[in-house]
């Protein structure tokens, strides 16, 4: 990895009261990166933003941007820009003003603030409105402004709070995509809050898990859903079947375990592991067959369906094992008739490659 | 309730009282003052009249009114009165700030503080006052004792002045607190980490979005400020009196409630004037949502 653009090192934030938001979190960020905090409300991950920014004062630890140390750097001094969660456009100036007024501020020479504030605008598609006042605008519109206002400082970083949260849902996709385009074009490391998974799957370059104030996983998007590391990022990313189990025996490279419902399985792992582990596989990965799947080395399990539900695209069919959790399986509805063709009640096979699925021992 | 029409008893339980309560003790005796002031005592017997009136004679009392003693006093009774809300707005909007981002535990009994006064009856705060700033006062002794003064500190303009910013620095406040409490602090943090300095933003964001608060304020304490004779009777004396001590004593001493009559409406018409340039200073700042 190049230099990183930012660089958390062992940060953490305590509030009055002994609330720990933020607990030792160590990231490193290269420039160019679109990188996305993603935990649940609460866990602290927009603490962690307006640490970067400066609106927040970490309680230990350093934050390094552009090689620099920014300890003492107050929030009006950092190469970073926020666009805020309520947006936080000046109701009593116009989009322009808006736009224009980091520069003012700075002293930028004023034909430089008009010509960078009508590129600015362009880039957002906002031209036309540069004389409207925030109250005459739609949600996505005074966003735009926010994200204006925010890019024609050139930062170093742009710092992103829940950006999409407030958009209603065909909004939200247009304006995802209009991000990703936007942080192509002006080359700036992109640095999304966000507690919507789809999003930051969607977005990111790289992905943080955060939960209760720490780091989970640093991973990206694809690693994340097909190698979560532990429970929590196997579910919080997508849906998942996490099924318990009791360590039988562990060698160096493997461990056998009795899986709820599957009997005895064997995974390649060379992570330590307690007394128990959870075998972790994705809904769609499960196949479904009213016979007896046949393949070598198949995990297989015969159930009942005890739910369907149709989504057009898939259907989601819940099944019932004996001694183990119920399952829950995908399949795509690829043909026009019969949809996924289970009815419930019915007795099913559902079965899977071992390689589809993986043990998870934290 | 959508429409009052639709509910009209309800609507008439609800508005019948307060309604009531204005037409009879304020609108009924507003509208007598104002014909009193269009009429003049009566002469019976080639005199003057003490009880009696002869109504609707004309608007000799408005000439009377425009006479320079009084416009000076007007004036003055002005510029006291601005001097003493500039000083309200001042010395409140860091109270105010202050008491916004206090903890929540110390949030009710700062505000309790600030209303503390009026637990108080006025005439004892402003003998009170008296005891401070006379000349064997608080403050001539502390003085004192450090080598300086006495100094005359009553019966002059500043007594009247610091007497009514301390009678009124609440009005000032509790508006003044409303809006800062309602403002979103992210539009504070927003101008910060666009590079503006904590002054700049004080200047560009703060003040403007707190303005509906500060317009409030400065009327709730013009207007009292302007109208006020209690004030200027315990502290100012006979050195700085104010157009309600005029206005009082047209009603008491001289007895001349015609001519008291058109002075008060000359004073609400400044009133008037005053809320007049609230509402188009409210037009203007429409953008600034309050």
């Amino acid at each position: 990895m190049t230099d990183p653009i930012v660089s958390i090192r062992g940060v953490s934030k305590k509030f009055p009261g002994g609330v720990i938001a933020v607990d030792d979190v160590n990231i490193d960020i290269a420039p160019n990166e679109f990188f996305a905090l993603l935990g649940p409300s609460g866990c602290g991950k927009t603490t962690l933003l307006r640490m970067i920014s400066g609106l927040e004062t970490p309680t230990d630890g350093q934050i390094i941007i552009g090689g620099q140390d920014m300890a003492l750097t107050p929030p009006n001094k950092r190469p970073t820009n926020m666009v805020f969660q309520s947006y936080a456009v000046f109701p009593h100036m116009t989009v322009e003003e808006n736009v224009a007024y980091g520069l003012r501020v700075t002293g930028v020479p004023e034909d430089e603030t008009k010509r960078r504030t009508a590129e600015a605008l362009e880039m957002v598609k906002l031209s036309h409105l540069a004389k409207r006042k925030p109250d005459q605008m739609s949600g996505g519109q005074r966003q735009r402004v926010a994200l204006a206002r925010a890019l024609v400082k050139r930062p170093k970083v742009l710092l992103l709070d829940e950006p999409l949260s407030a958009l209603d849902a065909k909004l939200r996709d247009d304006m995802r995509m209009e991000l990703t385009r936007l942080q192509e074009t002006v080359g700036i490391t992109f640095i999304i809050v966000t507690h919507d998974q789809d999003e930051a799957l969607s977005m990111a370059s790289r992905i943080a898990v955060i939960d209760k104030g720490a780091v989970q996983q640093i991973a990206t998007p694809s690693e994340l859903y097909e190698q979560p590391a532990t429970r929590f990022v196997a579910d919080f990313i997508g849906k998942v079947n996490l099924i318990d189990a009791k360590v039988l025996s562990k060698k160096a490279k493997a461990i056998t375990c009795e899986a709820k419902g599957l009997g005895k399985l064997t995974f390649d792992t060379e992570k330590a592991c307690g007394d128990t582990v959870a075998v972790a596989v994705r809904p769609e990965k499960l196949k479904i067959s009213k016979a007896e799947p046949k393949a070598a080395g198949l995990i297989k399990v015969q159930g009942n369906v005890r739910d369907v539900a149709y989504y057009g695209d898939t259907s989601h069919i819940v099944v019932s094992i004996k001694g183990g959790p119920d399952l829950q399986v995908n399949v795509q509805n690829d043909s026009r008739t019969g949809g996924s063709g289970v009815e419930r009640g019915q007795a099913i096979w559902v079965s899977w490659m071992p390689d589809d699925s993986l043990v998870l021992t934290e | 309730m959508d429409n009052w029409k639709d509910n009209r008893s309800v609507f008439w339980t609800l508005a019948g009282p307060g309604t009531f309560w204005l037409l009879v003790f304020f609108i009924l005796p507003l509208g007598f003052l104002f014909v009193m002031s269009f009429s003049d005592k009566a002469i019976i017997n080639g005199e003057v009249s003490i009880t009696e009136y002869d109504y609707l004679t004309g608007i000799s009392n408005y000439i009377r009114s425009v006479d320079t003693l009084y416009l000076t006093i007007i004036w003055k009774s002005i510029w006291v009165s601005a001097l003493a809300t500039v000083l309200c707005l001042l010395t409140a909007y860091p109270i105010a700030f202050g008491i916004c981002f206090a903890s929540e535990k110390w949030k009710p009994l700062l505000l309790l503080l600030v209303v503390l006064p009026f637990w108080i009856n006025l005439l004892i705060r402003t003998y009170a006052l008296i005891a401070v700033f006379r000349s064997q006062g608080y403050v001539n002794l502390a003085l004192g004792a450090v080598g300086l003064g006495p100094y005359d500190m009553l019966y002059n303009n500043f007594a009247v002045i610091f007497g009514l910013v301390y009678v009124y620095m609440p009005f000032m406040v509790l508006p003044l607190y409303a809006t800062i409490e309602r403002l979103d602090k992210s539009y504070l943090e927003a101008s910060l980490d666009l590079g503006a300095s904590q002054f700049t933003t004080f200047l560009k964001v703060t003040i403007p979005l707190t303005m509906p608060g500060i317009i409030t304020g400065v009327i709730l304490v013009f207007i009292p400020c302007l109208g006020s004779f209690l004030t200027p009777d315990l502290l100012g004396g006979a050195n700085a009196i104010m157009i309600g001590n005029v206005i009082e004593r047209q009603f008491k001493a001289a007895n001349d409630w015609p001519f008291g009559a058109a002075l008060s409406f000359m004073l609400m018409y400044a009133t008037f004037a005053a809320l007049m340039l609230r509402a188009f200073l409210a037009k203007r700042s429409a953008g600034v949502d309050v």
